[in-house]
């Protein structure tokens, strides 16, 4: 186990060997994070796997050029031009694909991703013959070497990561309005192939430098997993980009820092952990969209209506019990006229009571009976005059038929604000609506089934 | 050009594998999935390594259920992460096989003081050395049987659920209302894609598999819009893949003066030609049969008017 001395030289960048490493890893994350993060809204997450792929013919074609004009062919700065040029191909190829067929992204993205990978083995295979040059370690080029990171591999991947972030912050509202809606960006006027190839372009930088010194699945992870993350917390995209930078950041730091305090742990793999951990309790935890969040929200949301439909039923029998009134009195009714009043299993119906005790709806009454408390009783007639005033209003403004009134105005009437409310009563001031609590629109209950 | 029985059976065994994954490849690139396949391969890693951890061999019954099991746990994973995050089914994909993988890549380096288990082998195989790993005294290469039974389970299933997949693939609602469960349907086909995957691994490497996943299905829907006419050209664009792929593996290189290459890389790219050739010259909606109706009308139009 490495001491805490050891840790902390490491996580705080004081360790020269891991320096390298640890800031590298982190500007990469912060720049497929930021970019990542359009890939996600424009659908596209697996873009990032499609180029890392159609990079390799490109490496191999570099290394043959390069051999034959005398070189050693392992010249990083020709192979990264050649991966380039050969991801530049795939992501032309891909647009070409879906602007002229009716075949989706997926499968450009497929095609593009294996028919250049494939090209890629098997010439990789054939300047493996070549004469008088040795294309061992080729490959590496596709899984990675962080770990013998040198000085000029952090240099370029700063420079560049610095570069993409700052122009996909530059086109943050091009690329906005790509993103969610193409076909408007089109008709203002903005040349949204230009924009998508310039994101894409991003894509493929980014990639290529991350390849090389990281390894094709971490790259696909950074550009997928921290953006995908931050989408959980946010509805906007600019604190989404920032998050999923911070995210990428952290997963580069933290997992190039425990990769290298624990030798036999590859970088690549443990910084992809650490991202998918960060997403997971995104996932699970983030009060906006995290799943146990929306959960509860929806189980608030179920008591809530259960909780109306309730105290309406309660109202409507009492309602029943004294036809001549304008409001009725607040009288015990039995159980079994609640029973009809909705299809709820006699499961259900407990639940139910036992919440409306809970609140204090309810008073003790006899075996059998239900009694309604003062306020149980003043929540009812809110929730049947809310019910009735959107009835009216469905009827009279949005041509619903009263018979079928009743389902629809369910839909609404238990999220209506007490703002909406009052703007109801404003509409509907002038019609017959002046009492208290309106008469129900349409026949309730038995009346209602027998008609 | 000296042609052996080896060559034959390369060939043989590359059509069987293309075949087997065109089939199912068809309702993937229907259901917008195309890029399953290549999830599926490299989410198998942790599989192959646990199978090998825990029996400690590299037998390959243990690694194939390992690695199918992984196959299928992705899928579920992606289906999970899609529908309970609400997140695009894309990104879910990228999430789970990139994670998956790199828990293959530790445990792999964990065994690694143990045995040679290296990743690139699982990635890449070896379709040129299939011949020589024959059953018994018959002289059948081993890849052939395993692929040929994946191509007959998968064309088994594809013909008895055939009306199901095709629901299943153009209206999943429709499918789940008329009360064929399309979940059911989706992990089927998954498990199909899954196995075809991983027996086709072993033997032939994974490019065969991700390329004919997609790339014969794909030609074939630019060619047709019926489903039994998709799958029929599918599997005529894989068999022919697999021929030319492998004379363009011993012909292509001789013109540069290089030595043959990598059978599986080439199908690849025979697959990709065929898959352009559709695209500009399909009858229906090629881009030059358009250019060229295109033409034809402009030059009519004057005519009707007049």
């Amino acid at each position: 186990m490495p001491s805490w001395e050891e840790i902390l030289e490491v996580v705080l960048l004081q360790n020269y060997n891991t320096r390298l490493v640890v800031l590298s890893t982190t500007l990469l994350g912060i720049a497929a994070g930021l970019i990542g993060s359009f890939l996600l809204l424009r659908k596209r997450s697996l873009m990032g796997d499609a180029l890392s792929h159609a990079t390799l013919p490109g490496v191999a074609i570099a290394f043959a050029v390069m051999v034959s004009l005398g070189g050693s062919g392992k010249a990083l700065p020709g192979l990264l031009l050649g991966a380039t040029l050969s991801g530049v191909a795939g992501l032309f190829t891909m647009l070409l694909i879906r602007r002229t067929t009716r075949l989706r992204d997926d499968v450009a993205m497929g095609f593009v991703l294996s028919v250049f990978f494939g090209v890629g083995v098997a010439s990789l295979q054939m300047v493996q013959g070549l004469p008088g040059a040795s294309a061992a370690g080729l490959e590496s080029f596709i899984y990675g070497k962080t770990a013998s990171m040198v000085q000029s591999d952090f240099f370029l991947i700063a420079i560049v990561a610095g570069i993409a972030s700052l122009i996909s912050l530059l086109f943050l509202k091009e690329f906005l309005l790509l993103c969610f809606d193409d076909g408007y960006a089109g008709a203002q006027g903005w040349p949204t192939f230009a924009l998508d190839v310039l994101l894409l372009g991003l894509v493929t930088a980014v990639t290529v430098i991350g390849l090389q010194a990281v390894g094709l699945i971490l790259i696909i992870a950074f550009l997928i997993t921290p953006a995908t993350a931050a989408r959980f917390w946010t509805h906007r995209l600019l604190p989404m980009m920032l998050l999923s930078a911070v995210i990428g950041g952290v997963s580069g730091w933290l997992g190039a820092g425990i990769s290298a305090l624990t030798p036999e742990l590859p970088a690549g793999a443990v910084i992809v952990l650490v991202a998918a951990v960060l997403f997971l309790i995104s996932m699970i935890f983030a009060p906006p969209r995290g799943v146990i969040p929306r959960l509860v929200r929806q189980r608030h949301l179920r008591r809530k209506v259960d909780r109306q439909h309730f105290l309406r039923a309660a109202f409507e029998i009492l309602e029943a019990e004294a036809p001549d009134r304008d409001v009725p009195s607040n009288s015990p009714f039995p159980l079994a006229a609640l029973r009809s009043k909705r299809t709820w299993t006699p499961h259900e119906l407990r639940k139910i009571l036992k919440i409306a005790r809970r609140e204090d709806h309810l008073e003790p009454s006899e075996p059998r009976m239900l009694r309604l408390s003062e306020a149980g009783f003043g929540e009812a007639a809110r929730v049947t005059r809310n019910h009735r005033l959107w009835e009216t209003y469905l009827i009279r403004y949005a041509d619903i038929a009263p018979s079928h009134v009743d389902r629809d105005a369910d839909l609404v009437e238990h999220i209506l604000g007490p703002e909406l409310v009052e703007e109801l009563e404003d509409f509907l001031e002038r019609g017959p609506v002046a009492a208290p609590i309106p008469p129900s629109p349409h026949p309730i209950g038995k009346e209602a089934s027998s008609s | 050009m000296n042609w052996t029985s080896f060559d034959t059976w390369i060939v043989v065994v590359g059509a069987l594998c293309a075949v087997a994954c065109a089939l199912p490849g068809c309702f993937l690139v229907l259901r917008k999935m195309s890029m399953m396949g290549d999830a599926i391969s490299h989410a198998v890693l942790p599989g192959l390594a646990i199978a090998f951890l825990i029996t400690g061999t590299r037998a390959s019954v243990p690694m194939f259920f390992g690695a199918a099991i992984a196959g299928v746990l992705t899928a579920l994973f992606t289906q999970w992460i899609a529908r309970f995050g609400n997140v695009d089914r894309g990104a879910a994909m990228g999430i789970v096989f990139t994670t998956l993988f790199a828990v293959g890549l530790i445990l792999i380096r964990q065994a690694a003081d143990h045995v040679d288990l290296d990743p690139g082998c699982v990635l890449y195989g070896a379709i040129e050395l299939t011949p020589l790993d024959t059953v018994g005294q018959t002289g059948i290469p081993r890849a052939a049987l395993v692929n040929g039974g994946a191509l007959l389970g998968n064309l088994l299933i594809i013909l008895v659920l055939f009306k199901e997949f095709r629901l299943g693939a153009f209206d999943a609602s429709l499918a789940d209302t008329l009360g064929f469960s399309s979940q059911f349907l989706h992990y089927l086909l998954m498990t199909m894609v899954a196995m075809t995957t991983v027996a086709a691994f072993e033997s032939v490497g994974s490019i065969i598999v991700i390329a004919m996943l997609i790339v014969p299905p794909a030609t074939a829907l630019l060619l047709t819009r019926k489903l039994p006419t998709m799958l029929l050209i599918a599997s005529l664009t894989a068999v022919l893949s697999a021929i030319l792929g492998h004379l363009g593996a011993i012909q292509i290189p001789r013109w540069f003066g290089m030595e043959a290459t990598t059978t599986s890389g080439m199908i690849a790219l025979a697959a990709g030609v065929l898959f352009t050739l559709a695209w500009l010259f399909s009858p229906s909606e090629g881009l030059v049969t358009k250019a060229r109706r295109h033409r034809s009308e402009d030059l009519s139009l004057p005519e009707s008017t007049a």
